[in-house]
């Protein structure tokens, strides 16, 4: 039995809701880098969800190339973050916030 | 010959950039001297060569074009440049190389241990440059380049010495009033330019002219375009009313004075006028004005020159007032006559300022006649060229003056009429008054300079030049002999200037209904009245000097007057340049530059300002409140696209 292709998208736009509840609202870096994490792979569960169901490989093509960029990023943030926590004792964000006027 | 017209134009302006650019490390006068009168030397070399080349051509093909290249060609406009050798040109060509060789030989002994010697032979070769780009022009574009060159050239060289007091002001001063009187006749010219190319589609003399009687133009637009062209030329050739530049350009050095604002530059107006013959036969009206405006600049002029005391001053005058008379002569039009009378006046006129710039020398820069007299035993050369050049330009026979004067009154009496006669007649009677009071002042009577100057004659590389002028202003009539005493042959001058204004002379198609007896009385009175003037000046000034205060005394509001020439300074100052000034300081000045556009600049600057003051508070530094905003916004864009769908 198939399973209908609205599960796979209601529970894709879920994890994306979540994840940007998290962006906007976690105080703590790391959880937010995790809810970005999460946006991102709920991206990639839709495409391999559209791929599958169009029997079209493009999708599961985009899929690897946000693996990639996901997997860089992640090296490049939490270097960041360390950075930020060398200077400023916290990874907090709301006290991250001399980029103003 | 022909062919090489254009090196007598590029020499010189070799001549401007080497002595220009290099002049100042040479320093040795000699070679800044040999070098920027050479250049003028090979050009009227060429000059010669090519007049004769065109004398040996039969009369219809004495026009060459040599075109060089394309200047500009902008849709239908093409501008060559390009050079016209006619007879026309090859005249003003003679007149300007000779004579400005012959004043640039003398400059060397002028300007001698002047601390800019250099500077003044780069800007003499730059004036030469732009004079034959005028005259030897065939079109209107060319002709403007030139133009405006001269009147650069006149600019720069009023107030070469620019530190010297000058009457009430400074030379730079009289440099800039020359400059922008200028500018205001050049405005008139540019609108006649427009015009012409409005209505002829080029600006090709040959061009323009050809069209005029093909296409059905109306007169009115003729008018215009001749009247524009005319202002042009009072205000170069200092004719009523923007003559009053003339006399303050006498703030420059005397070769400046004898070669720019005597012998060619002021004659430039003449010159274009003549050549647009066929444009201002098409308007009698305009030629009338142009008549009457002559006669009364010759006679006005003459006036003023009565009673000053600045041996320069009354040249300017003089000079003035000749212009009068060449513009006479094309008013009644006798284009020819007024050619003539530009070559002849070159001749006298130029050698009257060097030959006063001889006695300025040796009088330690002293202008004033009423502190000469006598100075003819001391500097024997000086006194006898300025005594020729006086005859000539009094009208005596055989002197050069009196073909070409004689010939504008014949032709002013018999075209026009007996008023521009008359006035003409008066004006050669006080011509040789003031000529006359001015050489019996300076080199007769008694010596009335101090003990301190030792009067001298100048070297000979000063006095050569005005021997060589001396020969000229004497011999230089007889190439316009008229018909009346040459016979057959007729006159050669207008004979070898006749295919230039035979078109214009069929237009006006004037037939002289008088005969030569009449011709041979009016040439015999206005003979007797140019002696008549010497003699009363003999008998005031050399006899019975105090005649003259006494007169100054009888009639002292006309003598304040004349000694104030009518004024004309002050009204300008009053009616013109007193209300520009004020308008432009509290106008346009305090209100409309400092309120109206700074204000809107400064306005501008203060409401981005104010404005950005209190947006800024939206970038708070918090990156989650940005992440808001821009999730809020993907939202609200999504939500307009499903709902356009």
């Amino acid at each position: 039995m198939q399973i209908p292709i609205e599960y796979y998208l209601i529970l894709s736009a879920f994890m994306f809701i979540v994840g940007v509840t998290g962006v906007l609202t976690k105080r703590n870096a790391i959880i937010v880098f995790m809810s970005v994490e999460l946006m991102l792979n709920s991206a990639n569960l839709t495409m391999i969800t559209f791929a599958s169901y169009l029997g079209s490989s493009v999708g599961q093509l985009f899929v690897f190339f946000v693996m990639t960029v996901a997997a860089a990023e992640a090296a490049i943030g939490l270097a960041i973050i360390i950075a930020i926590f060398r200077n400023k004792l916290t990874v907090n964000i709301d006290e991250i916030n001399i980029l103003k006027w | 010959m022909i062919q090489l017209i254009y090196l007598t134009i590029l020499l010189p302006f070799v001549g401007f950039l080497f002595n220009g650019l290099l002049g100042s490390k040479i320093k040795n006068e000699k070679v800044i001297g040999i070098i920027g009168s050479g250049v003028i030397g090979i050009s009227f070399i060429i000059a010669i060569g090519a007049f004769f080349e065109t004398l040996n051509l039969p009369v219809e093909q004495r026009k060459t074009i040599v075109d060089l290249f394309t200047w500009l060609s902008v849709g239908g406009l093409n501008i060559h440049f390009a050079y016209q050798v006619d007879q026309l040109s090859l005249v003003m060509a003679l007149v300007v190389t000779g004579v400005g060789f012959i004043i640039h030989v003398y400059s060397i002994g002028y300007m001698h241990g002047d601390k800019s010697f250099w500077r003044f032979f780069s800007y003499l070769n730059l004036f030469i440059f732009a004079m034959m780009n005028l005259i030897l022009a065939d079109n209107f574009l060319v002709l403007f380049l030139g133009w405006e060159g001269v009147g650069l050239c006149s600019y720069l060289l009023i107030g070469f010495w620019y530190d010297k007091k000058f009457e009430k002001m400074t030379t730079a001063d009289a440099g800039k009033k020359a400059f922008i009187v200028n500018r205001i006749g050049d405005f008139g010219f540019l609108l006649g330019m427009f015009l012409i190319y409005l209505t002829f589609g080029s600006l090709n003399f040959s061009d323009v002219f050809s069209k005029i009687g093909v296409l059905n133009i109306s007169q009115s637009v003729f008018n215009f375009i001749a009247l524009f062209l005319f202002i042009g030329a009072t205000g170069k050739s200092a004719q009523i009313p923007l003559y009053i530049w003339l006399p303050d350009a006498m703030a420059g050095p005397t070769p400046v004075s004898a070669l720019i604002h005597a012998a060619t530059m002021v004659t430039a107006g003449v010159y274009m006028v003549a050549r647009c013959s066929l444009i201002y036969a098409s308007a009698p009206a305009i030629l009338t004005v142009v008549a009457i405006i002559g006669a009364l600049t010759a006679f006005f002029a003459a006036t003023i020159g009565l009673v000053q005391n600045d041996i320069k001053k009354v040249l300017a005058y003089s000079t003035v007032s000749q212009l009068g008379y060449m513009f006479l002569a094309l008013g009644v039009g006798a284009f020819s006559a007024g050619i003539f009378h530009v070559m002849t006046h070159a001749f006298f006129k130029a050698l009257l300022f060097l030959a006063a710039g001889s006695v300025i020398h040796s009088m330690h820069e002293d202008q004033n006649i009423q502190n000469f007299g006598g100075l003819r035993k001391y500097m024997p050369a000086t006194a006898i060229t300025f005594l020729v050049a006086s005859l000539a330009i009094s009208g005596i026979p055989p002197f050069s003056g009196f073909f070409s004067k004689d010939e504008i009154l014949w032709k002013s009496f018999a075209n026009g009429n007996v008023i521009y006669w008359a006035i003409g007649a008066v004006t050669a009677l006080l011509t040789a008054f003031y000529m006359f009071r001015l050489y019996f002042l300076t080199f007769e009577g008694n010596s009335r300079f101090g003990k301190d100057k030792h009067p001298h004659e100048s070297p000979k590389v000063m006095t050569f030049p005005l021997i060589a002028l001396a020969i000229l202003a004497f011999i230089g009539g007889f190439i316009g002999i008229p018909a009346l005493f040459s016979g057959e042959g007729g006159n050669a001058f207008e004979n070898w200037l006749e295919p230039v204004f035979k078109n214009a002379q069929a237009r006006l198609a004037e037939t002289s209904a008088y005969g030569h007896s009449m011709e041979i009385s009016l040439m015999v009175i206005s003979v007797i009245l140019g002696v008549g003037g010497i003699i009363i000046a003999r008998n005031i000034y050399l006899k019975k000097p105090s005649i003259a205060t006494e007169l100054a005394g009888k009639f002292k509001g006309l003598y304040n007057l004349l000694w104030n020439k009518y004024f004309v300074d002050e009204v300008y100052d009053a009616t013109v340049v007193t209300p520009i000034v004020k308008t432009s300081d509290s106008f346009l000045w305090r209100i409309t530059d400092a309120k109206i556009i700074d204000g809107a600049v400064n306005g501008a600057a203060a409401i981005v300002d104010r404005v950005s003051k209190n947006i800024r508070k939206i970038q708070t530094g918090v990156a989650q409140f940005y992440a808001i905003i821009m999730a809020l916004g993907i939202v609200l864009a999504l939500f307009w696209i499903i709902m356009s769908l």
